[in-house]
This record gives C-alpha cells, sequence and structure tokens, in this order.
C-alpha cells in the first residue's frame, strides 16, 4: 500500500505537489467548509439542536414566505423573458445589420454592469416614482414600488447580460447558410426560424437560465423598489438581519441555490456541446443592404440607449440639484456624504476592497489555473480543482455572504479573527466572481504552447521563474481582463458583502441602500456616479492596457525572410 | 552505453502506447526513432526525457537508473516540433534564460557560451530579433542553439523539421547533422519521414502501434528488414507468394529480361511510367499479383517495353526476404 503510494509519486514534482495541494486546500477551506456549515445550520434548531426538516415544514407553513418563492419566480420569468428578447434584438443589431454607431451602443448597454443593481432600482424612482421626472411629464403615477419597479428593475441588470451571450453568439456565421437560403429564396423569417436561431440555440437556453439565476438572486434591487412586494433575497435578509433568525435564513439560502444549481448543470452539459459548431470552411457572412431592417433596428438601440441614458441622466439630475425637485439649484453638497452611512470614507473603503480583491484574485485564480492547467501527472487533484472552480458559479452571493457568517463568525473557529475586517471581504468576493476569470485565465493558458514548460524543466528553470518570466508576460491581456472583472463587480456588489460589512468599515455599493433606506436619496445618486465614474476609468485604462500591448507586439511583426540558401 | 530502455511499457487510461520497449544507445551515436503517426515515437522520447511517467520498465543514463529522475535532472537539451521559443524574449534571450540558472557561470562566460552556441547555428547576427521576426528555419535553429548552449550531456529531437518546407529542411539535416558530430554528443530524433532517418541516424529505431519493430544501421533496415511492416515503411517493396512462402523484393532489385530461363517469372506490363534516369515498370504476374520495378531509363529504351508485353522477371536470391 505505502509502496504503491510512492511509487505513484514518483517522477511527480514535490513542490508542484505543495503549490496545488496549497491552491486547492485554501478554496476548500473558503468554499466547502462555509458551504457546509450553511447546510447544516438549515437542518439545526436556534439551539442549534438537530431538528430534520422542521425548519423547512415552518418554512412552507408561513403563507407569507411561501408567497415569496412564488413572487421571486414571478419577477424572475418576466424579467428574464424582457430581457432576453431586448438582448437579442440589440445583440442582433449589432452584429447583423449596417447601423451605424454600434460602437456608441455596445458601451451604452454595458453600463448597468458598471453601478450595482441598487442603483437601477434609484433610477428608477428618479423617474417614474412619486415625483418622478416622468411621472410629472405624463401627469400619471404607475406606480413603480413593489413588483413592477422589481420587474424592470432586473431587466436593465440582466440587459447586459444577455446582449453579451447573444452577441458573442451572433458574432460569426457561416455566410455559405445565408447564401445557400437566398439562392433557394427564403424568405427573411424563415431564414430567421431556421437557421439563425437553430445556430445558436445552446446560447438561448444558458442566456434564459443566467437571466433568470441573476434575477432570482438579486437583493440590492427589490430592497430599494420593493416595497411590500417580498422576494427571497430580501426575506434572507430580513430574517437574518432584522430578526437573528439564522436558521430560517440559511433555509431560505438553500432554496435561493436550487435556480442556481440547475443553471449551472445545464450550463455545464451544454457547454460542451456549444464548442466549434462552426465548420472551418465558414465563410464570413456578407450583410446585405436592407434601409427597412436598418430603420428599424436603428431606432429600436437608439430606444434602449436612450432608456439607460435617461436612467444615468436621472442619477445625474438627482446628485447634482438641491432638493429635488423642490429646489432644482445646481449644488455639489450632495457629495458630502452623511456619516451615519460612512461618509466618503465608504468610497475610499470600497475602492480599498475592488482593488485588493483584484489584486488578490487576479493573483490566485492565475496560479490557480496555471496549477491546474500544466502540473505534470496528479490527475486526479487537478479534476478536483476544476471542479471546485466552476461551483462558484452556481452560488448566489447572498448564499455566500450567509454561509461565510456561518463559518467566519464562530469563535472557535481559527480564522474568526477575519471576520469583520475587510479580509472576509476580499476573501468573499474572490470566491463570488472566481469561475469566470478560471475560465478567462484556463482558456487563455491552453492556448500556451505546452512545451514552454517542458524547455524549462529541460534547463532545469525552476517553475516559477518560466511561470514569471514567460506564462505570465504572455498572459498578460489576460491578467489585465481577470483584473477589471473582480474590480468592477467588487464595487458593485452587495448581495454577499451585504452581510459581511460592519460598523466600522463601509463600503460604497452597500451604503447606497443604507442612504436610500434613511431618505438621502440625492447622495445615494451621487455616490452611485462615483462609483460608475471609477468603473468606466478603470474599464478605459483596461482598454488603452490591452492596445499598447497588441500594438507592441504587432509592431514586431516583421517577417524578415533571409533564408539563406 | 550511454542510454538504456529496459522493457519499457506506458499505458494512458486503457491504451497502450508502448509494449515493452527495449532499446541500447551509445555514446555519440545519432539515433532516429522512426514510425508511423501514433505509433508511440513521440511517448517514447518524452519518456527518455522525464517529461512522461512510463507505467513499467527502466530508463538508465550512463549506467545510473534515471527511470524516475526529473527533467532537470537528466543533462538533455530538447527540440520541439513547435520550436516552443518563448515568444517574449529575443533570440539572445531565449538562450541566456536557460544559462542563467547553471551556477557557477559568470556572466561574461555565459554569454560568449551563447555566442558560441549561435555562431554555431549561424544566427549571430540575428541575436536581437524576435522569434516572429525570423523565418522557421531560423526558429528551428535558434530551438537547436539553445538546446546545445547548457552543454547538455544528449539531444532530443522531436519531428523538428516536419513544420519546414521540403527545401530547408534537407540543408537543415545536413546542419544539425554536422553540429551534432562537432559536438560528438548523442542524440535522438524523432521523425516520420523515413527519408530523414535514412540519411541522418547511424542508427533506427523502428516502431509501430507501440511495438520496435527493428533496430539497426540504416543500411540493415533498408537491405534486410526485419519484419514486413518495416519492409513496406521504408523504402517501396514488393511482396509476392513463392510455394506458400512470402517473398519481398525492391523494385530496383527485380532484373527484367526478355529471354526466358529457369526460375524465372512470367508478368504483363501493365504500365511504363519514365521518371527521369529510372523508369517505372508495373507488371502482373499470372495470379495477379503487381510488381514494380526500377530500371534504368537506358535499359527501358533498349528493351522498348510496351503495355500488355509478356516480360520474364528474375528475382536475385540475394535480393529476396522471406517473411
Amino acid at each position: 500500500m505505502m509502496n504503491s503510494f510512492k511509487q505513484k509519486l514518483r517522477g511527480v514534482s514535490i513542490s508542484q505537489l505543495i503549490t496545488l495541494s496549497a491552491c486547492l486546500l485554501v478554496f476548500t477551506i473558503v468554499l466547502v467548509f462555509p458551504l457546509l456549515s450553511l447546510f447544516s445550520k438549515a437542518f439545526l434548531s436556534r439551539a442549534d439542536e438537530f431538528v430534520g426538516f422542521q425548519n423547512y415544514i415552518t418554512y412552507f407553513g408561513s403563507p407569507m414566505l411561501r408567497a415569496s418563492i412564488l413572487n421571486t419566480i414571478d419577477i424572475s420569468l418576466w424579467a428574464t423573458m424582457f430581457s432576453a428578447s431586448l438582448g437579442f434584438l440589440y445583440a442582433y443589431a449589432l452584429t447583423r445589420t449596417r447601423i451605424k454607431g454600434k460602437v456608441f451602443f455596445k458601451y451604452i448597454a454595458l453600463i448597468p454592469i458598471f453601478i450595482p443593481t441598487v442603483v437601477h432600482a434609484i433610477g428608477l424612482i428618479y423617474l417614474f416614482g412619486r415625483q418622478g421626472i416622468v411621472t410629472g411629464i405624463l401627469g400619471a403615477d404607475i406606480e413603480i414600488y413593489g413588483r413592477l419597479g422589481i420587474i424592470v428593475s432586473e431587466i436593465v441588470f440582466t440587459f447586459p447580460q444577455a446582449f453579451l451571450m447573444f452577441f458573442v453568439a451572433l458574432e460569426f456565421a457561416d455566410g455559405r447558410l445565408y447564401e445557400a437560403a437566398d439562392s433557394m429564396g427564403v424568405p427573411p423569417l424563415k431564414k430567421l426560424f431556421k437557421i439563425t436561431l437553430p445556430e445558436i440555440k445552446y446560447t438561448v437556453v444558458s442566456v434564459f437560465f443566467v437571466c433568470f439565476t441573476l434575477a432570482f438572486t438579486d437583493f440590492g434591487a427589490p430592497k430599494v423598489i420593493g416595497s411590500s412586494f417580498n422576494v427571497l433575497a430580501t426575506d434572507i435578509y430580513k430574517q437574518v438581519v432584522g430578526q437573528f433568525n439564522m436558521n430560517m435564513g440559511a433555509v431560505v439560502g438553500t432554496i435561493l441555490l436550487i435556480p442556481a444549481v440547475i443553471s449551472f448543470i445545464i450550463d455545464r452539459l451544454i457547454s460542451s456541446k456549444n464548442a466549434g459548431t462552426l465548420g472551418a470552411k465558414a465563410t464570413k457572412l456578407e450583410i446585405k443592404k436592407n434601409n427597412r431592417r436598418d430603420i428599424f433596428f436603428f431606432a429600436f438601440c437608439s430606444l434602449v440607449t436612450l432608456c439607460f441614458l435617461a436612467l444615468i441622466g436621472s442619477l445625474l439630475v438627482g446628485a447634482f440639484t438641491e432638493f429635488y425637485p423642490y429646489n432644482m439649484g445646481f449644488t455639489l453638497a450632495n457629495f458630502n456624504f452623511h456619516e451615519s452611512a460612512g461618509g466618503i470614507g465608504s468610497y475610499f473603503n470600497s475602492l480599498k476592497m475592488a482593488g485588493l480583491t483584484a489584486t488578490f484574485g487576479t493573483a490566485f485564480v492565475f496560479i490557480y489555473a496555471y496549477m491546474v492547467e500544466k502540473t505534470n501527472g496528479l490527475g486526479a487533484l487537478r479534476r478536483y480543482g476544476n471542479l471546485l472552480s466552476l461551483l462558484p458559479m452556481a452560488l448566489p452571493g447572498m448564499v455566500i455572504g450567509l454561509s461565510f457568517i456561518f463559518f467566519f463568525n464562530t469563535p472557535s473557529n481559527p480564522l474568526y479573527f477575519i471576520y469583520g475586517t475587510i479580509t472576509i471581504l476580499v476573501l468573499s468576493n474572490v470566491l463570488h466572481f472566481f469561475s469566470v476569470p478560471f475560465l478567462t485565465a484556463s482558456a487563455c493558458l491552453k492556448k500556451l504552447d505546452k512545451e514552454y514548460e517542458s524547455v524549462g524543466d529541460s534547463m532545469n528553470i525552476p517553475r516559477w521563474k518560466t511561470f514569471l518570466r514567460v506564462s505570465v508576460p504572455l498572459s498578460l491581456p489576460a491578467i489585465l481582463e481577470i483584473f477589471m472583472y473582480f474590480f468592477v463587480n467588487s464595487m458593485v456588489t452587495v448581495s454577499a458583502v451585504v452581510f459581511l460589512v460592519s460598523s466600522s468599515f463601509r463600503i460604497a455599493a452597500v451604503s447606497i441602500t443604507h442612504m436610500e433606506e434613511a431618505g438621502r436619496v440625492s447622495q445615494a445618486a451621487a455616490m452611485s456616479l462615483l462609483i460608475l465614474a471609477m468603473n468606466v476609468l478603470v474599464r478605459i485604462l483596461y482598454e488603452i492596457a490591452v492596445k499598447l500591448i497588441r500594438k507592441k507586439f504587432e509592431h514586431k511583426e516583421i517577417v524578415t525572410d533571409a533564408e539563406k540558401n | 552505453m550511454f542510454l538504456q530502455m529496459k522493457n519499457i511499457t506506458k499505458i494512458f487510461d486503457k491504451q497502450t502506447a508502448l509494449n515493452n520497449i527495449s532499446a541500447d544507445i551509445q555514446k555519440g551515436e545519432f539515433v532516429c526513432i522512426l514510425g508511423p503517426s501514433g505509433c508511440g515515437k513521440t511517448t517514447l522520447l518524452r519518456i527518455i526525457a522525464g517529461l512522461e511517467n512510463l507505467t513499467s520498465g527502466q530508463v538508465f543514463i550512463n549506467g545510473k537508473d534515471a527511470t524516475f529522475l526529473p527533467p532537470s535532472k537528466r543533462n538533455f537539451g530538447i527540440v520541439f516540433q513547435s520550436y516552443a521559443l518563448f515568444p517574449n524574449m529575443t533570440v539572445m534571450g531565449n538562450i541566456m534564460f536557460g544559462l542563467q540558472q547553471k551556477k557557477g557561470m559568470t556572466k561574461d562566460e555565459m554569454v560568449s557560451k551563447a555566442y558560441e552556441s549561435l555562431r554555431m547555428v549561424d544566427l549571430f547576427e540575428h541575436r536581437d530579433k524576435y522569434p516572429r521576426q525570423l523565418s522557421g528555419g531560423m526558429q528551428q535553429r535558434t530551438a537547436l542553439a539553445r538546446a546545445i548552449a547548457l552543454s547538455p550531456a544528449f539531444l532530443l529531437l522531436d519531428e523538428p523539421l516536419s513544420a519546414l518546407d521540403a527545401k530547408v529542411r534537407s540543408r537543415l539535416r545536413s546542419e544539425i547533422r554536422a553540429i551534432q558530430k562537432t559536438l560528438q554528443i548523442t542524440a535522438i530524433m524523432v521523425t516520420h519521414d523515413q527519408e530523414e532517418a535514412l540519411t541522418m541516424a547511424d542508427r533506427i529505431i523502428v516502431m509501430n502501434n507501440s511495438f520496435v519493430e527493428q533496430i539497426g544501421t540504416p543500411r540493415e533496415i533498408y537491405d534486410s528488414p526485419a519484419t514486413p511492416f518495416v519492409a513496406n515503411f521504408i523504402g517501396a517493396m514488393n511482396f509476392f507468394q513463392d510455394s506458400d512462402e512470402t517473398c519481398a523484393i525492391r523494385p530496383e532489385n527485380v532484373i527484367i529480361t526478355d529471354r526466358h530461363s529457369p526460375h524465372d517469372f512470367t508478368a504483363v506490363i501493365k504500365h511504363v511510367e519514365f521518371k527521369g534516369p529510372l523508369t517505372r515498370v508495373l507488371g502482373e504476374m499470372p495470379n495477379r499479383t503487381e510488381i514494380h520495378l526500377d530500371i534504368s531509363s537506358e535499359t527501358a529504351d533498349k528493351m522498348n517495353l510496351n503495355e500488355n508485353a509478356m516480360v520474364f522477371l528474375k528475382m536475385p536470391h540475394e535480393h529476396l526476404i522471406k517473411y
């Protein structure tokens, strides 16, 4: 037994074994253990006695809580249907028509990514609330608070995701299919249903589940605009923060996991099928001139863009006026944030947290992906690493936040000391946003010649040196993308960190909800603008950096075929 | 004996890549591992390098058991089919990257060592270029310079020429061989190109389907192939039945004549193809076996061969291989 183990370990580098194991151990402690404590909490009474399914029975026995489930499904379905349809049309306009201003439209569509979901709701209140700008113009209150407001907020929130996924799917098309259809005189609508939609059918499914899960688990918008319309995410918050009923919070948390887990499984099942549907012989699709089509889509895109700009515009109005809507004079006073919500300090805290998350997250994700991708042998450990890395995709932020409380907020835990500090916030963010960067990193590493490591090994160069001198420089664009992803998401996230912030360390996105709660909506708008500005800045810096890197590589691309004969 | 492989077996999942492979390589020898794609030749090279673990068997380097030695301790230089040049480093940078790792070398010694190997592959004036600024052949030579700069005990070449066009390839064959002879370094090269193996190698290990078919000098392999596979894989070979025996003969060894003598075979000419100095003739024996012949075009002219004409074929005993 011992002998065969030794035999197996021979030829395996000890340093690689240690590094990979360390990565997996950290991940296991941060991911698996907290989740286990969440699940166990759901089956315990307040006195920590095992009660089986009693908590679930109690939960489903309460008509109020039961209604929340239906409410959540209801708003998620509506939001998904709208954002999927709108996202499809928008992506179609940007990929399959000849409208002008595609770059402009594309970036405007991404705006919601750069602000917390709370802010979408605040924008809506400014537009459609009792004293809203549009309400004033129409002279009628459409009653934005409650179900309608949540649905619209979730559409705004999920639209960029739907749009981006459809955009990627529609960007490449096999021109031959359309040419063949044209030669047979197939009408446009039939082409849409017989060629375009079948080509992206897996994306349609993915979009549906992604949007549904996002809307289902979102906390920010329902918190601000939901009024008395209860959804699961706000229920958890009320149970945990309002009533200190951790066990009931855990129960709702496990229910929140259901669509996310289903979505995750379906995504895994179809992601393998989604790859490589385009044959090597595919030709580029030539988009024909069609004025009627272009006018329609230009109008459509303009309308969507206008809605987003109105949302941002309303924030600008709110942030820079004395006392909307009674005193419309210009002021900067709203940037003088009230101390009760942490003042401007919460913004700096957010920057610090996002910066640390991006720095450590990028380093960890990249080393982790490198070890999983490039280690010699150790197949079982690497498979485990791969599985772990994708799990966070199935975890709603609320579930992560909740499980972190349960796990780290027990004095017997040796890591108890990080509770209430910036460390736990950074940790929860790295975990929450881990999967997408991991996929980016491993896709990038897969493209690098696997023999770089072999050559390094043959020259007796330690792996860390090959990693730092070869893999990292060659992956710089991907690394910057990962950094930006972590930063932007950490700036806007509320769901995971809302349970973990302490009064001594507040962050901007959470403070916005508190400001709104306290009636300081104009300050909330001002803070939202600061977050948006920083995220846009980071995005611009990223684009410039990637351009410079590409240029540097292009510049050197002078093939001197000075082959002597 | 420099390198010894003993009963090496490698099983991936359930597929056997190498089946009980044994071979010895002498110091200073240039050995080619030759075989069709998927025969396990690259796996064998990677096992020699320590880049792949074996399922069972042993590898000895310089008489010492190196079966579980990590690659870094085996002291070899390697050139891959993709070259695997570090694209973010210049030619010089690629070579220095390994040299900097050597202990007990001053900076000047490293640089002069790098220059030395650059001059050897004739790339000295291109040392400050990046790999993507170089042609395929130059990239290949950079990889070679990088591999020899560390003065390794042996050199491993994994299909080093297969990504190049024919002209560059044939020139590099002789360059690689010349460098190997100058350095008197043991070299093992994997290739699927029989011509490459025949022209470059001191000895060839012919592999097929995870087994070693034959080990020998190019001459031995060509003149007396141990198995029908080797006979067919290297050069052209005719197979025919002669009184319950499978016989094989190279096209250039068959003699064609219009005068019958005992033990001759009869054949009908199906096709005559002028190929410059040689003419390829396709004959069909009465039992429908096809025989290819290479004869000098001069002879072909003299005999005035016509399609469907009946001829007699002599299969000289010394060239006949029986299986």
